[in-house]
């Protein structure tokens, strides 16, 4: 039996017609003529016909040649999810053309390029990727896109945004789009997002950032600088949050008026150039009260290790042995801290100064993924232990400021 | 009416929200506020979307004609969930219950594996966009006649404040409701069915009680005729009103039907633009307009201003379709000249549309968008007009009349709700349930057990206080002394405007005892009851209308007021006793039996004599 056939059932004392849509651990699921969907054991229905596919025809993309042109790169997640009805499960499968197309309004604000360098969830994002996508943005910008929204999955979109933000010197705004709730839903996110990131990347801005709710309304979007953003909720509209800074734009809605904070990088103010070489083998590492050296042991192999430390930049005096000897052996330790808002200093306290004396490089206020990512791309760049440290504590891209303003 | 010759069909729909500890999908309390508790406001915009079966509904197709933009209230008592901005939790297995446990005494199957669905509802109630529902039983009876379909578990809508905005508090309270076959066939018989389903709902004692908490939807139809859904009947007597008001509408659009046949009645495609027709009128609803659009009907004169239900015409249906684009309504020349359309620019208006005698031209104004959207559903409906009777989803009027809603919704608007499993019910779990006793068998019980008058029994076991009687009677109260004061003493100071609703059952409890003990006169339970709804405690209450007069008290009073009378009571001999009584009483009122003070006085009286 295949989904849509015509089934009969009996849930009750009468028999009835329903749709078969899947069969699964030995229950049928039928939808039945009141739309019902309901499980019964898939032995006792009884097939009296296929169903007729009557799928709508999708509308055209229409494309109007005389609007700026973007480019769409699409990668997956929820902005591009579909709920496939046959297993129940929402998966990521629609692209960048179906997007255009679910949303009309995009027709009037610009005429798009779309490709798909892979298709994802995000949780299942791998660093080869973010080079596979840096080039393909990479052309996109060299070929002529007014700005370039790369549609993502929430969950590693700061990630991705972050290491494009170190790969790529951009003249035009990469702007990485999501959403919260699923495209099937009538109350998602999705339609607002997107309209807010093609109006950011048509404004004049010249860096990577990522477009979200700014609130739980559907009012304002935030674009937000993408060293500094970072994922701050599991669920809500507004889930990211420019940490350290303000956002670098905001974008209002439906009226898609775009005001840049004095601080952002405008369009044009570099050129456009590509440096995509990473070093994969870097780990994250949360220190935690109780965290035994003989985990440290295993990360024996990483060429670099961040540690979101305590307060200032600490970890307990007893893996400091362990740290001295993985940096005796090449590895670059870099500090970040578990608060994320604020700066590290391992210069007040005698375990930071410890650390210090063993080779950990201080983060500074790095956002711990931003560092991460970062080390992969100096380490790609340089073996040279200086250059490393040096290349660590210099503002690149925007994850470091040299003062902290308060209020932030 | 003869409804049999018409062939009447009607079923109903009856939503009831259930008591329990938390909502359906999240774990708020089933807590209704008042909007001036709202801690916060989220603004929202909401659109259709496809179904699994790649089709949009036409009901939410038709909710998508405006731009929908909507406001929610928050409170301390709701969460992210009802804000959508955090996924559903797993359903309320306490809700559940009560729903097997109604399917029970309704004699239904239970559904093997139940899935939650999402009901597309895009007129801004639900902040999703849909609303999630599960099939949980199917295949019952009410009572002896009537079949019941199917019982579903659903989440309660948000509360609408105004025409955009939304109170948070109530969406997500657990709702079941159950569907009845088209099996009745008078007015009458609707209703009857509807206050068995109800006695059935409220012999578990665990759902809401109280306005709004039940609703009814009817489904009509007669032969020819449609199926018609009429929502939010909330009163019982109404129905019999509302289906026959539904018969008559459809009786007399049928009626229009074939007249607009016989005449040959035609519809154009599209309106025209007749904004310029107008640029001088008094009318001051066409003077602001931007934009006036306008159609001739052939053949409709004297048929768009027929009464097609009492307060309604099919002027009226053409108005409710016109509105969903954003207009105030429409004008037709049935109706015109009138509202400072003078007689003149009538003729202008019909020389324009080329409308002779026997046709009826409509009007409509408003922005340009909204002017063209509304004549082409103007049209649209005249033409449905010309077919007979158009499939509706309709809302009760007030008095029992109807207005359109939107077109009755296909199995397309509902779709697999992702985020919450696949639910087994098991017979351990239907097995399991303990069936309440029926309220209509409790009042045959109370009567037989307690000697009460049936009709007073029957009272005492509908009402929201039966536990209350139960457990009174339960600790040895009499139960006359229950009953007067449940049935009798709440109800005359709620008809002098005193809320006893407030009062915790215990507190009732405790003042009977404490009468049935003697420690608190019977007469003075209104007055102690008044001053507890007026906000005073239980204590206070009670102290606040005095001591118990011990009957040495009161003798002492009684001779006290015999003395200072002597002269009145020898005048007037036995007869004195009414009098005498009441400047007694003013003393005593409240503090000890009537009876007793009675008794007293007239021993008094009879030893002066």
């Amino acid at each position: 039996m295949k989904a849509g056939d015509r089934v009969l059932c009996s849930p009750g004392r009468e028999e009835t017609e329903g749709i078969f849509i899947a069969e699964r651990e030995g229950m049928a699921v039928v939808k039945l003529k009141s739309g019902y969907n309901i499980g019964v054991t898939a032995s006792d229905i009884q097939f009296i016909g296929a169903g007729d596919q009557n799928r709508v025809s999708p509308p055209d993309v229409i494309q109007n040649p005389n609007l700026p042109l973007f480019s769409i790169i699409s990668t997956g997640g929820t902005i591009a999810s579909r709920v496939d009805y046959r297993t129940g499960a929402v998966t990521s499968q629609s692209n960048a053309e179906e997007i255009i197309r679910a949303i009309p309004r995009l027709g009037a604000l610009g005429q798009y390029r779309t490709r798909q360098p892979f298709t994802t969830l995000s949780e299942n994002i791998q660093p080869s990727m973010w080079m596979d996508l840096a080039r393909a943005v990479y052309e996109e910008i060299t070929n002529g896109a007014r700005g370039v929204i790369v549609t993502h999955g929430t969950d590693t979109m700061a990630y991705s945004a972050s290491a494009l933000s170190f790969m790529l010197t951009t003249p035009v705004p990469v702007i990485f789009v999501g959403s919260q709730r699923s495209a099937d839903r009538p109350s998602s996110d999705n339609i607002m997002n997107m309209l807010c990131s093609v109006a950011a990347a048509g404004a004049d801005l010249g860096e990577v950032a990522v477009c979200m709710h700014a609130t739980a309304n559907d009012d304002i979007c935030a674009i937000h600088r993408a060293t500094r953003v970072r994922k701050m909720h599991t669920s809500r509209r507004d889930a990211f949050q420019s940490i350290g800074i303000p956002p670098i734009a905001t974008v209002t809605y439906p009226n898609l008026l775009v005001s840049t904070d004095r601080d952002a990088i405008r369009r044009a103010s570099n050129e456009a150039s590509l440096a995509d070489r990473l070093e994969e083998r870097c780990s994250l590492i949360s220190f935690h009260p109780g965290m035994s050296p003989a985990i440290l042991e295993g990360y024996r192999s990483c060429r670099g290790i961040i540690i979101t430390g305590t307060g200032l930049g600490h970890t307990s005096t007893e893996l400091i042995g362990i740290i001295r000897e993985l940096i005796e052996d090449g590895t670059t330790v870099v500090m970040t801290t578990q608060c994320l808002r604020g700066r590290v200093c391992d210069r007040v306290y005698d375990t930071g100064r410890d650390l210090m004396a063993a080779g950990v490089i201080e983060g500074e206020d790095m956002l711990p993924e931003t560092a991460l990512v970062k080390l992969m791309w100096v380490l790609g760049q340089t073996d040279e232990p200086d250059e490393i440290k040096r290349m660590m504590q210099a503002n690149l891209k925007g994850e470091i400021n040299r003062r902290s303003a308060h209020g932030l | 009416m003869d409804y049999k010759a018409l062939g009447l069909k009607a079923g109903i729909e009856i939503h009831q929200q259930l008591n329990t500890e938390e909502k359906l999908f999240c774990r708020c309390p089933t807590l209704l506020r008042n909007v001036e508790e709202r801690n916060g406001e989220i603004q929202r915009y909401l659109r259709a979307t496809v179904s699994e079966m790649g089709t949009i509904d036409r009901a939410a197709e038709e909710e998508m004609k405006q731009m929908r933009f909507f406001r929610y209230y928050t409170y301390d008592s709701t969460c992210l969930i009802e804000n959508d901005d955090e996924p559903p939790t797993p359903m309320n297995p306490e809700a559940l219950e009560i729903a097997l446990t109604i399917a029970r005494l309704l004699s239904m199957t239970p559904i093997r594996q139940v899935h939650t669905m999402r009901k597309m509802v895009i007129d801004g109630s639900n902040t999703t966009g849909f609303q999630r529902t599960a099939l949980i039983a199917v295949d019952g009876v009410a009572g002896s006649t009537c079949q019941i379909e199917s019982l579903c578990l659903e989440e309660e809508a948000a509360q609408r404040v105004t025409a955009a905005t939304f109170s948070l508090d109530r969406l997500g309270i657990p709702l079941v409701e159950i569907t009845t076959a088209p099996c009745m066939h008078t007015p009458e018989e609707v209703r009857d069915v509807a206050a068995y389903i109800g006695m059935i709902l409220r012999s578990t004692g665990r759902v809401k009680r109280g306005l709004g908490t039940i609703r009814q939807d009817v489904n009509i139809s007669i032969r020819e005729g449609a199926r018609i859904e009429i929502k939010g009947v909330q009163e019982l007597d109404l129905i019999p009103e509302v289906v026959s008001r539904e018969v008559q509408r459809q009786v007399h659009l049928l009626a229009i039907r074939d007249e607009l046949i016989r005449r040959g009645a035609a519809i154009p495609e599209d309106g025209i633009d007749l904004t310029d027709l107008f640029r001088s009128t008094k009318s001051s609803i066409l003077k602001k307009a931007a934009c006036i659009m306008g159609a001739s009907l052939t053949g409709f004169a004297g048929l768009v201003g027929r009464e097609i239900q009492p307060g309604r015409r099919l002027g009226s249906e053409m108005s409710d379709y016109a509105k969903k684009c954003g207009v105030g309504g429409i004008f037709h020349t049935d109706e015109l000249p009138a509202y400072g359309v003078t007689e003149q620019e009538v003729a202008a208006l019909r020389e324009r549309c080329g409308a002779g005698p026997d046709d009826c031209v409509v009007i409509v104004s408003g922005s340009h968008d909204q002017a063209s959207c509304a004549i082409r559903l103007v049209l649209k409906r005249a033409r449905m007009a010309c077919e007979g009777i158009p499939e509706e989803t309709r809302k009760m009027l007030p008095e029992g009349s109807s207005a359109y809603m939107r077109p009755l919704p296909g199995a397309a608007r509902m779709y697999p709700e992702t985020d919450i499993l696949p639910l087994e019910i098991t017979s351990e779990m239907v097995d399991g349930i303990t069936l309440p006793e029926l309220l209509s068998e409790k009042a045959r019980r109370y009567a037989d057990e307690y000697g009460i008058d049936e009709a007073v029994a029957r009272q005492i076991a509908f009402s929201e206080r039966f536990t209350l009687f139960e457990e009174a009677v339960g600790t040895g109260i009499k139960p006359s002394l229950v009953a007067r004061t449940l049935f009798g003493t709440l109800r005359e100071l709620s008809r002098d405007g005193v809320d006893c609703g407030g009062i915790p059952d215990e507190e009732i409890l405790e003042l009977l005892k404490r009468v049935d003990a003697g420690s608190v006169a019977k007469e003075a339970m209104p007055d102690i009851l008044r001053a507890r709804a007026g906000g005073a405690d239980l204590e206070g209450a009670v102290a606040s209308v005095g001591p118990v007069f011990s009957v040495a008290d009161l003798e002492e009073i009684v001779r006290r007021i015999v003395d200072e009378r002597q002269e009145f009571i020898r005048e007037r001999g036995d007869a004195a006793l009414g009098p005498v009584m009441g400047v007694v009483m003013k003393e005593v009122r409240g503090r000890i039996d009537g009876q007793v003070v009675a008794d007293v006085l007239k021993r008094s009286i009879q030893e002066m004599l």
